[in-house]
């Protein structure tokens, strides 16, 4: 919503200057957006200074002059005048700007071989009088005004826009604004002048609103204007058609968009002569279509609200008119509608059609159903006055009764809500002033609602009201109790903290990525899960919601690459879904890692990343969120997008739930990158199953000894395997076992490998004698036989 | 001079002579070993007579005490002048880089999210969440944003059914309302998380960050609200003093309703924060509407309460000093690595929120 002060001052008395104001409307919740210089036809005018007068070297009469225009260098311009001359102060117009006596727009052009670059102006050029006898002398005065606009310095003019929040529509049009100033103590809201217009002549068209479903138009109000003389606007009406960012088009188009901008009261003008018969106002047909003012063709869609004559639609009611009833120039008699669209019914259709229109937004929002014949009477009077005429008696057709609605309103109230007393006088006078109608009754306030605001429906709208006029800053501050009584993160939350510092802890760089990705990336890991499709995506390939957190983390990780960073290692912690419904998503942690092979760097050659690493990084994480190694299995199964042969999952040691995945991805994807998985809700859940309390320590001072063995395997044995057949023969004694190496290859049958460990056995109560200990390993030798098929090589 | 002082003087002598470690050893095996001069000599005293016995076998003691003496000094000399001679060898350049250390960093919304728990932790907030796809119902109406509304255009909202009846959030407020059905009053928590609206340019993304909060209880005023945000807003840019300017403004959900300034002032082209004539929107609050209440399955005419909703990304930008609220999602290496934090940087009460 744009206005200026002075049109303010139409409806507003006050003595407060535009900076106060500007500091008031910010302060009762109608935010400034901006403040501008009024842009009009003469704002690119600018003073300007002629610092040398130089021979024009081609022609004899022209001066080639360096023009000061306030900015770092100066201008070349040609001139004619035979006032130009050194030091001469004058007015300037650059090229793009048009002439206003001739209409002529400047372009950059070649005189007589020398550029110019714009053109110094006379008086008559910018009709401030038929002086044209050489340029513009202005006195010393505008010496300092230099590079300023010579017309906009003089008035001295600004736009104030406001971002007008959705609730309150009759801040919409500058009466609005000037009354919630008024209630604020900044002045006096002047009474609407009275119209002293006589309405003489008939009004014979015939007007009907038609009873259907859902009909949003409730009142329709008009007037027929006959003998009217369009004509191009005054120029005070241009100026504030301007300063809204509006294109004056005529007498009777900029007078409809002045009410609607000035009482927040849309209306359309018809020309009379081009309505068949009678108008009625109708639900539209499926099908039915009619070019708009926009000059664009619209087919509606069943139960529109449109305004029609017997040759069918003429416009859509409260949205757009039509271009076959539109006003002309030479328009001599019109209709002029004033009439309430209901907000719902209009924002739906507007919202089909993809139409938006000052008048839409305003009905959408919900203008004063009771300002039909004060927006004619307003109209009425300029139009009358602009373009003469006649006018008729107005005619309002009503199909719904108006109530204002009327709220029990307890004062108490206000004190509860903001927590600072306010006295019951003083929220009479603010409701007063807004407009309501206060009675008291009581202990209680009978409040009236004016009919220009649809936002008000109890109690606590009204404590707002009171509270934003009265000011935030006087309510008193108090400081908050430092008390806590449960917890501030759950059980769950503390581990998404942890894990999330524990993988940044090993070296990766934490990411945040979008919850979206691009559908044909994401199908490489979704699995067996379906992809979540956004009706409306940002882009295309943005499309579905992410079923994995690897897509992004590749996409990025192979944009940093390109970038030049050949080592990296990125993760994320946040959602991927599962489903489309609320709830259907889980909580994953994903750390991706690559490593650049640089055959030059032997430093590096020892320290490859492989397989280990990631595994090492991924069970390090568990250990910390205390997921221990003897409270998983590794195993192979693990999904698509990782190399079937080089990957495996972690899984609770009862096989329920699958806390990880690890390895590298699949080359077909990614080559030579690796990445881990963890389900933090599975992990979480297996946890708090599973909880245990940590025993006191004991440790054994006996002596411990070492026994090497080594097995010959088939091919396909899991070092897990025999490590878990070996630690189950006796928790007691058997301390740990290391596998220290793996070996296939020459001695060695081919389907076989050999799987060296080393086993630390130590007793809590004595030290071993070596009978003890060759028993114990004649059992560990003949149990991992008998239990895997393993041979002890010799 | 007897063959024994002989023997001792000579050993002596090759002692006193030698520089090298390995003659040193091979002296001291001639000398001390099992089969070495001072044994043989010991064995003789079995062929002498008492006498002669107890004179020779202090001799013999009195020469290894003297041998073993110079022995020691001169091993000690020798190992000292080898090791100097090995360290003077072994000099290199410390300049060259050391073994590279891969430490990894915290994203900036991630550690403000935690100073922001932290902060609201000691003033008995707890953290609640919710899902990011979120249903009509709980993103508008429940929140009093009815349909065909206006207020409605200003979140452009992600739909993911045509119906437009599944949508992912366009603010995290409906964890309120996901907070108050399940639970009983008072309630009094946070809700940091991912929020969604259509919408991408230089100063807005399809995704970014929001923090809700939430206090409800018998008697809680706009007072209440003024103070805890007062507190909040001096925490975190851990300052002392902080100008805030309440400003009326609407939602759906709340009422009255606010926006809240900050004052601040451009030094050096850096921004400092609390003081200075200029003011930065930084959040929305108000009383929660009655309508939200009943919604909830909550009596307003017994509870009354605050709610609020902070950027979090746009919080991040302000005290870090990031320019792009884009550069947070673009995962730029450079950008990690300079504006990520230390894992072990974990914002608390005691140590303060940031190093």
């Amino acid at each position: 919503m744009k206005f200026t002060k002075d049109w303010l001052d139409v409806h507003l008395k006050t003595n407060k200057s535009e900076s106060q104001i500007i500091q008031k409307l910010n302060s009762i919740g109608l935010e400034v957006e901006k403040v501008e210089p009024v842009k009009n036809e003469l704002s690119d005018f600018i003073v300007a200074k002629i610092i040398k007068a130089n021979k024009h070297p081609n022609a004899d009469r022209l001066k080639l002059c360096d023009v000061d225009i306030g900015k770092k260098d100066t201008l070349k311009v040609v001139c004619g005048a035979p006032n130009a001359r050194d030091g001469l102060l004058t007015i300037y117009a650059p090229p793009g700007s048009v002439i206003p006596k001739n209409g002529m727009k400047l372009e950059v052009s070649k005189i007589r071989g020398e550029t110019s670059y714009g053109m110094l102006c006379s008086e008559s050029e910018l009709k401030l009088s038929n002086e044209s006898e050489g340029i513009i002398d202005l006195n010393d005065k505008y010496k300092t005004k230099i590079g300023k606009s010579f017309f906009g310095e003089k008035k001295g003019k600004n736009v104030i826009e406001l971002s007008i929040t959705p609730n309150r529509p009759d801040c919409l049009g500058v009466r609005g604004i000037a009354r919630d100033l008024s209630a604020s103590n900044f002045g006096k809201l002047k009474e609407p002048r009275k119209s002293k217009v006589k309405k003489n002549i008939k009004h014979n068209l015939n007007i009907k609103i038609e009873k259907n479903k859902n009909q949003a138009c409730s009142i329709f109000g008009s007037c027929i204007i006959k003998n009217i003389k369009n004509t191009e606007s005054p120029g005070w009406l241009k100026n504030r058609i301007l300063a809204l960012g509006l294109r004056p088009i005529s007498a009777v188009v900029d007078i409809t968009n002045y009410v609607m901008f000035d009482l927040n009261r849309p209306l359309h003008a018809y020309d009379l002569d081009k309505i068949k018969n009678k108008i009625t106002v109708r639900n539209s047909k499926k099908g039915e279509s009619f070019k708009a003012l926009d000059n664009k063709n619209y087919t509606l869609d069943k139960d529109m609200c449109v305004i029609s004559d017997d040759e069918g639609v003429l416009g859509l009611g409260g949205i757009i008119g039509g271009e076959r009833s539109g006003t002309e120039i030479h328009t001599k008699n019109i209709l002029l509608e004033s009439a309430y669209f209901d907000p719902s019914t209009t924002r739906k259709t507007a919202k089909k059609l993809d139409l938006n229109s000052d008048a839409k937004f305003r009905f959408e929002r919900g203008v004063d159903p009771q300002s039909v014949t004060a927006g004619l009477d307003s109209a009425v009077e300029l139009i009358l006055e602009i373009c003469g005429g006649e006018v008729s008696k107005f005619d309002v057709k009503q199909t719904k009764k108006l109530k204002n609605l009327e709220i029990k309103f307890d004062p108490k109230m206000v004190s509860k809500t903001v927590g600072t007393s306010i006295n019951t006088n003083e929220i009479k006078k603010i409701l007063s002033n807004l407009g309501f109608t206060v009675k008291t009754k009581g202990k209680f306030l009978n409040v009236k609602v004016p009919s220009w605001r649809p936002d008000i429906f109890g109690e606590i709208d009204l404590v707002e009201e009171v509270i934003r006029i009265i000011g935030f800053e006087k309510i008193k501050s108090i400081e908050p109790d430092k008390k806590r009584t449960k917890p501030t993160l759950n059980y769950f939350q503390k581990h998404f903290h942890l894990a999330q510092r524990s993988v940044a802890s090993k070296g990766y760089l934490e990411t945040i990525t979008w919850s979206f990705t691009d559908e044909k990336i994401n199908n490489k890991f979704k699995e067996k899960l379906e992809s979540v499709k956004i009706v409306n995506p940002i882009s295309s390939d943005l499309n579905v919601l992410r079923n994995s957190l690897y897509p992004n983390l590749i996409f990025y990780l192979e944009k940093n690459l390109n970038r030049g960073f050949g080592d990296q290692a990125l993760f994320e912690i946040g959602p991927t879904f599962t489903g489309k419904k609320p709830g259907q998503q889980i909580t994953v942690v994903c750390g991706i890692k690559k490593q650049s092979i640089d055959e030059d760097s032997n430093l590096k050659k020892n320290d490859l990343v492989d397989v280990f690493h990631i595994k090492k990084d991924l069970v390090q994480s568990l250990t910390e969120l205390e997921i221990r190694k003897e409270d998983f299995k590794v195993e192979e199964n693990t999904p698509s997008y990782y190399h079937p042969g080089i990957s495996g999952s972690i899984v609770s040691k009862d096989g329920n739930l699958v806390l990880g995945y690890f390895g590298a991805l699949h080359p077909k994807i990614i080559s030579n990158t690796f990445g881990f998985e963890i389900f933090l809700e599975n992990l979480v859940e297996y946890k708090a199953k599973n909880k245990k309390t940590k025993e006191s320590l004991a440790f054994s001072d006996y002596q411990k000894s070492d026994r090497d063995f080594a097995f010959l395997v088939n091919k396909d044995t899991k070092a897990q395997d025999l490590t878990e057949v070996i630690q189950n023969i006796d928790k007691n004694l058997i301390k740990e076992i290391k596998i220290f190496d793996v070996y296939e290859g020459e001695n060695i049958p081919s389907d076989k490998k050999s799987i060296a460990l080393k086993v630390t056995i130590q007793s809590d109560y004595k030290t071993l004698d070596e009978n003890d200990l060759t028993n114990i390993s004649k059992k560990i030798v003949s149990t991992v036989e008998e239990k895997t098929g393993a041979k002890l090589r010799s | 001079m007897s063959d024994f002082e002989k023997k001792i003087l000579e050993f002596k002598n090759r002692l006193n002579s030698t520089q090298d470690s390995k003659e040193i050893e091979a002296i001291r095996t001639d000398i001390f070993s099992k089969n070495g001069f001072i044994n043989s000599q010991f064995k003789k005293l079995g062929s002498l007579s008492e006498d002669e016995k107890k004179t020779f076998a202090s001799n013999i003691n009195k020469a290894k005490q003297e041998l073993l003496e110079i022995f020691r000094s001169k091993a000690t000399e020798v190992l000292d002048k080898d090791l100097n001679e090995k360290i003077k060898k072994e000099k290199i350049d410390v300049t060259l880089p050391e073994k590279e250390f891969k430490i990894g960093k915290i994203h900036p919304v991630s550690q403000v999210i935690d100073e922001i728990s932290c902060i609201f932790s000691e003033i008995g907030f707890s953290v609640e969440e919710g899902p990011d796809v979120e249903n009509d119902y709980n993103n508008f109406t429940a929140l009093n944003t009815p349909e065909d509304h206006p207020a409605k255009d200003m979140h452009d909202t992600f739909y993911l059914d045509e119906n437009m009846k599944t949508l992912l959030r366009t603010h995290t407020s409906p964890v309120q309302v996901r907070t108050m059905i399940k639970g009983k009053p008072p309630f009094k928590i946070i809700a940091p998380g991912r929020t969604y609206r259509s919408d991408s340019d230089q100063t807005h993304t399809p995704m970014f960050h929001q923090l809700e909060g939430l206090h409800i209880d018998k008697n809680i005023n706009m007072g209440h609200l003024k103070g805890c945000l007062n507190y909040f807003i001096k925490e975190f840019f851990e300052v002392d003093k902080i100008k805030m300017r309440f400003r009326p403004s609407h939602f759906p959900f709340t009422e009255p309703s606010a926006e809240v300034d900050i004052g601040y002032r451009i030094e050096n082209n850096k921004i400092i924060i609390g003081e200075g004539d200029k003011w930065l929107e930084i959040l929305g609050c108000g009383m929660v509407h009655p309508n939200v209440l009943k919604n909830c399955k909550v009596d307003p005419k017994i509870y009354q309460g605050f709610a609020f909703g902070i950027g979090i990304d746009r919080l991040a930008m302000l005290k870090y000093g990031i320019n792009d609220l884009r550069s947070f999602f673009e995962c730029d290496y450079r950008w990690l690595n300079y504006y990520g934090f230390d894992p072990l940087d974990v914002p608390t009460n005691y140590r303060g929120l940031s190093k």
